[in-house]
């Protein structure tokens, strides 16, 4: 097997004597985008600046293609074969055709190419009919989107993202949310996303990692840290809201059947008769009707009444009291054709696959806290 | 009233004539301190560069020391030059004392802090992350500082005016120093400070409106230099 384009061993930062960054070890192969995401201070863009070697690690290595960046030359020569793009748009003042050309210029590339190249990526992201503006007057998204084609035009190796996005009002994100997106396929690049958003790494990413504390909790392919966080902080980060604790009753093939709270769940997953699990439920796989539907596919339909009605963005999240708490999100039409309000009973059905076991114990291990 | 009338008409007639005294003081003043500023520009701008991109300890107290070296007074500066070029001072070999050479000297003493304070500044002014960019954008070192130094180049022009301000206006170190003496070390602040003290106001006058119009002619330039070149 070639080795992985990035490659980082036993990496540390300190800031003074505190330890902010501590990662035994993360690879990034080629063409891959790897979403950060965690809370603010968890280290996200330190790892980024320690990966674009802007900032020099502590201890431990850095390896590009497989070789060790060990010189300042090393990490100068590293520098000009990839890029990063912040949160603030950071343009020079002045017009926005100098700006996206700034770093091929930086880099020795000639005249001419430069000329094509700021063309070109200008084009892809939508901004070929400012180029001649000065930078000083663009909006935020016009900014933040010429800051992006700076980087793209340098046809980086690897592209360091640091929450692109944060400064940007919804529609204005959303719009260069899906440019990014398609932009990153067309070329393959490879990114290194830090978020704290969700929905921006899922719109993004094919890998990623949960950060709390310096530390990668869990690092994976998106789907499998989605749908199989490793603890209940990752749970929560990914957006899994529901948290249950059971006891599994009975394990037959990979079907678990598991008492809680006098209801029985189905789930999918290895568990041992008698053994505590910690399972959860991603709000997105939970649907809302009036009966029990007997020709669903959802083995899950529990009973349970409306205790709470948020209206959040485009969507209203609805919590209920099934005998434990369980939540889930509906559109407004669903809101109005099932008459929901708290009081209001109803049946929630979700599959066996959309109950996942995140941590199984032994039979007399205490919940943990969620 | 007629005092400054007289100054006035008097000041006009030697503009006019270009009385060859008057414009030999005038040449020399805007020579010393166009050297000593230019002095200045290299080595503040050299100072507030590497203060600003290194962090190394006691960096506050440099930075306190260049902010307090802003207001040197002028006689202070010339009384330690002074001593510097006296004869039998460490520097008395070098035999400039009483020379333009000393005037600059001097002069560029007072003006480096103004233009290293002003000039750290303006670079700790731009955004903390624009380093990080642009050495991820693939500059070299001396690429950075270039872009640092055309990133924050309104108030960097802004600081080498004032740092010509503070010289070309100073009197006490160049008298100091510079002896005053007629055709060789007299500019226009000492030949104002002479010619009022011997009740030549006229005179004084018109040196003091040259020193006025020498002033806004660099300034002038400088400012054009400052306000162009930016794009639409």
């Amino acid at each position: 097997m070639s080795a992985p384009l990035l490659e980082v061993q036993e990496l540390a930062v300190h800031r003074g004597h505190t330890p902010v960054l501590d990662i035994p070890s993360l690879r990034v192969g080629r063409g891959e985008v790897l979403a950060l995401i965690g809370p603010n201070g968890a280290g996200k863009s330190t790892l980024l600046l320690t990966l674009a070697a802007l900032l020099e690690p502590t201890a431990g290595s850095l390896a590009f293609h497989g070789e060790t960046l060990a010189s300042a030359a090393q990490r100068q020569a590293y520098r000009r074969r990839v890029t990063m793009v912040f949160q603030d748009p950071l343009l020079f003042d002045t017009t926005v055709r100098e700006n996206i050309g700034a770093g091929l210029r930086l880099r020795g590339v000639a005249a001419g190419e430069r000329q094509e190249r700021v063309e070109a990526t200008a084009a892809q992201f939508g901004i070929a009919g400012l180029l001649d503006r000065s930078a000083r007057h663009l909006s935020g998204g016009e900014a933040q989107r010429t800051a992006l084609a700076r980087a793209f035009a340098l046809r980086p190796e690897a592209l360091f993202l640091d929450e692109p996005f944060s400064a940007l009002d919804p529609p204005t994100r959303g719009g260069l949310l899906e440019d990014l997106g398609r932009i990153l396929a067309d070329t393959g690049t490879t990114a290194i996303l830090a978020t704290h958003d969700q929905a921006e790494a899922s719109r993004l990413a094919n890998r990623l990692a949960v950060m709390r504390d310096g530390r990668i909790l869990q690092e994976g392919a998106l789907q499998q840290v989605m749908n199989h966080p490793g603890d209940p902080f990752v749970a929560a980060f990914v957006g899994m809201e529901t948290l249950l604790q059971c006891t599994v009753s009975a394990a037959v093939e990979g079907v678990l059947t598991l008492a809680l709270a006098g209801h029985e769940l189905i789930a999918v997953g290895e568990a041992e008769v008698g053994q505590a699990v910690l399972v959860g439920i991603r709000p997105e796989h939970v649907t809302l009707s009036l009966q029990t539907d007997k020709t669903s596919s959802a083995r899950n339909q529990l009973p349970g009444t409306v205790t709470k009605v948020i209206p959040w963005g485009p969507f209203h999240r609805v919590e209920l009291d099934c005998g434990f708490d369980l939540s889930t999100w509906v559109t407004p039409q669903s809101l109005a054709e099932l008459a929901l309000a708290p009081g209001r009973p109803v049946v929630a059905a979700f599959k066996a696959t959309a109950v996942h076991v995140i941590r199984t114990g032994p039979p007399d291990q205490p919940a943990p806290e969620t | 009233m007629d005092l400054i009338w007289d100054g006035l008409r008097k000041a006009l007639e030697l503009l006019v004539g270009l009385d060859p005294e008057v414009l030999g003081i005038t040449l020399l003043s805007l020579k010393v301190s166009g050297v000593a500023t230019l002095i200045s520009v290299l080595l503040g701008l050299g100072l507030a560069v590497a203060v600003a991109l290194n962090e190394f300890p006691g960096k506050r107290l440099v930075i306190a020391l260049m902010n307090t070296g802003m207001g040197l007074p002028p006689v202070v500066v010339g009384l330690f030059v002074t001593v510097l070029l006296w004869r039998n001072g460490p520097l008395g070999f070098l035999g400039i004392l009483y020379t333009p050479a000393a005037i600059i000297l001097a002069q560029a003493v007072i003006a480096t802090p103004i233009i290293a304070g002003l000039g750290l500044a303006a670079l700790q002014h731009l955004p903390p992350e624009l380093r990080l960019q642009i050495l991820s954008l693939g500059a070299t070192r001396p690429q950075l500082v270039w872009l640092l130094l055309r990133e924050a180049r309104l108030p960097l022009l802004a600081a080498v005016m004032a740092g010509f301000g503070g010289v070309i206006s100073e009197v006490g170190a160049s008298i100091m120093v510079g002896g005053n003496l007629k055709g060789s070390t007299r500019v226009l602040t000492t030949a104002t400070v002479m010619e009022t003290s011997r009740g030549n106001f006229e005179v004084a006058f018109a040196l003091s409106f040259l020193l006025l119009i020498l002033a806004f002619s660099v300034n002038a330039l400088l400012t054009h230099l400052q306000q162009t070149r930016r794009p639409r």
